[in-house]
């Protein structure tokens, strides 16, 4: 069934979309990250123009993190009050990355700039976690006992305003986590995702949270960066397309609930393997892109009508 | 008077005046609907004459071109620098139209003189050089062959050459498809009858290219309350979020 989309004036197959929007949201839901760093290069790939499919990937993914935070809610899933602190610095990490793309944009390099921060940063997440959780899970095969938890008393817990966050059973100061909260906002701004495949380590790795409750959280501030994105996207550039939006969404909402559920299935380590390859696996595909010689040197961006 | 003007014109060039286009198409409106798949468009005409075909010219050919609303565009070229594939060089083309089809009745360079090409701007290097590329006038020419091979390959720009029945050197008829991705505006449909390589009458006509219903409404709301668009989009997302967790919960019990 083709579906003509009203923003991107393109026809579109209903059904792949629908495919896509699933696909996507199962991932969501089984790894707390929002999709937009898988969506927004598939729209691509369809044919939908780059800018509307980064507007309306924001928007699916505000669609399917509500599906997934509920799902994680009624597992106690959601730590809100570190979601509120990350979420803080999130903002203010993402005014600045707003403007520093305005200055890319005007430098023509946008595209490049995008490109890169996604091989670097995907790559060096993907790489690290994937050597993490492989190790911790031939550690556990091996001795058969549970692994220790990540973090270790460092610096970090030695600084002043200290919180009490009980879901995580942390007692630490709000510091890391704001300035955790202000560089994923700021480079979910310049790549234009929610950030959660960057959240998510941070939140193992950095802030020593359970695996448990790093999902729910994520997802829980990935809803209201997103939120911020399409409506800033709506407002300056008219690029969200509320039909492909929709479609996206059906398969997404129910596609992250089966994620969800899968996701309670495996233990820890397997999720973390599995999203470290699904993070590998983005990055390399995007480096090949920069290093293989493209079919098509030249490029054409159509210009707004006079 | 600008009819007496005219036929005095004529007179003056008897060639013009002595074969006419009286043209029709099966549609002078296309209406882009959510189910909207492309159309095609019969374009199809007769020659009028006042005498018998003149005689010791060359046979009657015939070329229609459908052009769609025209944008400025961008066209950038990706080089190799320090091992990454990236764009290193652009140049702007202030007006390119978006879809351009030309029909002829046999090979263009066949029927068709520079000249006349260059006066009516009928192929499609024509139409964009017509207008005039804005910088880097030196490469300029590289990059429109990016622009017109990008696009041929969308489908955005087709020649069919050959693709005009003429029958009869009086009956002419020939099938335009456009492209599911269709972009909104008038687009302009032209005719031209050609002896010796030599325009000799012209019709223009317009194809009305709109979105209706759904599709109109969604684009409006989008362009007039910007704001309000985002906030019902986030709205519509959040409620199918929640719907979709409550009724696998519904399921499951």
């Amino acid at each position: 069934m083709q579906l003509y989309l009203p923003i991107a004036e393109v026809s579109v197959n209903a059904f792949l979309i629908l495919g896509l929007g699933g696909i996507v949201g199962f991932l969501s839901g089984m790894f707390g990250v929002g999709g937009g760093f898988l969506i927004t290069p598939l729209l691509f790939f369809i044919g939908v123009p780059p800018a509307v499919a980064v507007a309306t990937g924001a928007n699916q993914v505000v669609a399917s993190s509500v599906s997934g935070v509920l799902a994680q809610m009624r597992r106690k899933g959601v730590d809100f009050t570190m979601g509120w602190v990350l979420l803080a610095g999130g903002l203010a990490g993402s005014a600045i990355g707003v403007w520093v793309f305005r200055l890319m944009t005007k430098a023509g390099q946008v595209d490049l700039f995008v490109q890169l921060s996604y091989v670097i940063f995907l790559g060096l997440i993907g790489a690290m976690m994937f050597q993490e959780s492989l190790r911790s899970l031939l550690r556990a095969r091996k001795t058969g006992v549970q692994v220790r938890r990540a973090h270790v008393h460092s610096w970090v817990h030695g600084l002043p305003l200290k919180m009490k966050f009980r879901a995580s059973g942390l007692y630490i100061s709000v510091i890391p986590p704001l300035l955790i909260g202000a560089a994923v906002g700021f480079l979910a701004a310049i790549m234009g995702v929610g950030g959660g495949f960057i959240m998510v380590p941070a939140m193992i790795y950095l802030l020593g949270m359970p695996t448990k409750v790093v999902i729910g959280t994520s997802l829980f501030q990935i809803i209201f960066v997103t939120a911020f994105t399409t409506v800033m996207h709506a407002v300056t550039s008219q690029t969200v397309d509320m039909m492909l939006a929709l479609v996206l969404i059906l398969g997404g909402v129910v596609g992250a609930q089966i994620g969800s559920r899968v996701g309670m299935r495996l233990k820890a380590e397997q999720l973390r393997i599995l999203l470290s390859l699904l993070v590998l696996t983005v990055s390399i595909r995007i480096a090949v892109d920069l290093l293989v010689t493209p079919e098509e040197l030249y490029s054409v961006a159509m210009g707004a009508l006079p | 008077m600008i009819r007496a003007l005219l036929f005095l014109f004529g007179l003056s060039a008897p060639v013009q005046a002595q074969e006419q286009i009286v043209a029709g198409m099966s549609q002078n409106r296309v209406s882009i609907t959510a189910d909207f798949d492309g159309s095609e468009i019969l374009i199809y005409g007769a020659v009028k004459r006042e005498a018998p075909p003149p005689e010791g010219q060359g046979p009657l050919e015939v070329i229609v071109t459908v052009e769609g609303p025209a944008t400025p565009v961008v066209v950038r070229r990706k080089d190799r620098v320090a091992g990454i594939w990236l764009n290193n060089a652009e140049v702007r083309v202030s007006s390119a139209p978006s879809f351009y089809a030309v029909a002829t009745t046999g090979p263009l360079d066949h029927i068709l003189s520079d000249t006349d090409n260059l006066r009516h701007a009928i192929t499609i290097e024509r139409v964009i050089r017509a207008v005039g590329i804005t910088s880097d006038a030196d490469k300029a020419g590289e990059f429109l062959l990016g622009l017109l091979r990008v696009r041929t390959n969308e489908g955005r720009y087709r020649v069919l050459q050959g693709k005009v029945e003429l029958t009869e050197e009086t009956l002419f008829r020939t099938d335009v498809v456009l492209p599911a991705n269709l972009t909104e505006g008038e687009y302009k449909v032209r005719l031209f009858l050609l002896r010796d390589k030599r325009v000799i009458a012209t019709q223009d006509r317009v194809i009305g290219v709109r979105k209706e219903g759904l599709e109109r409404w969604v684009f409006n709301l989008a362009q007039e309350q910007p704001l309000l668009y985002g906030l019902i989009s986030l709205v519509l997302a959040a409620l199918a979020g929640w719907g979709a967790s409550a009724a696998f919960r519904l399921m499951r019990t």
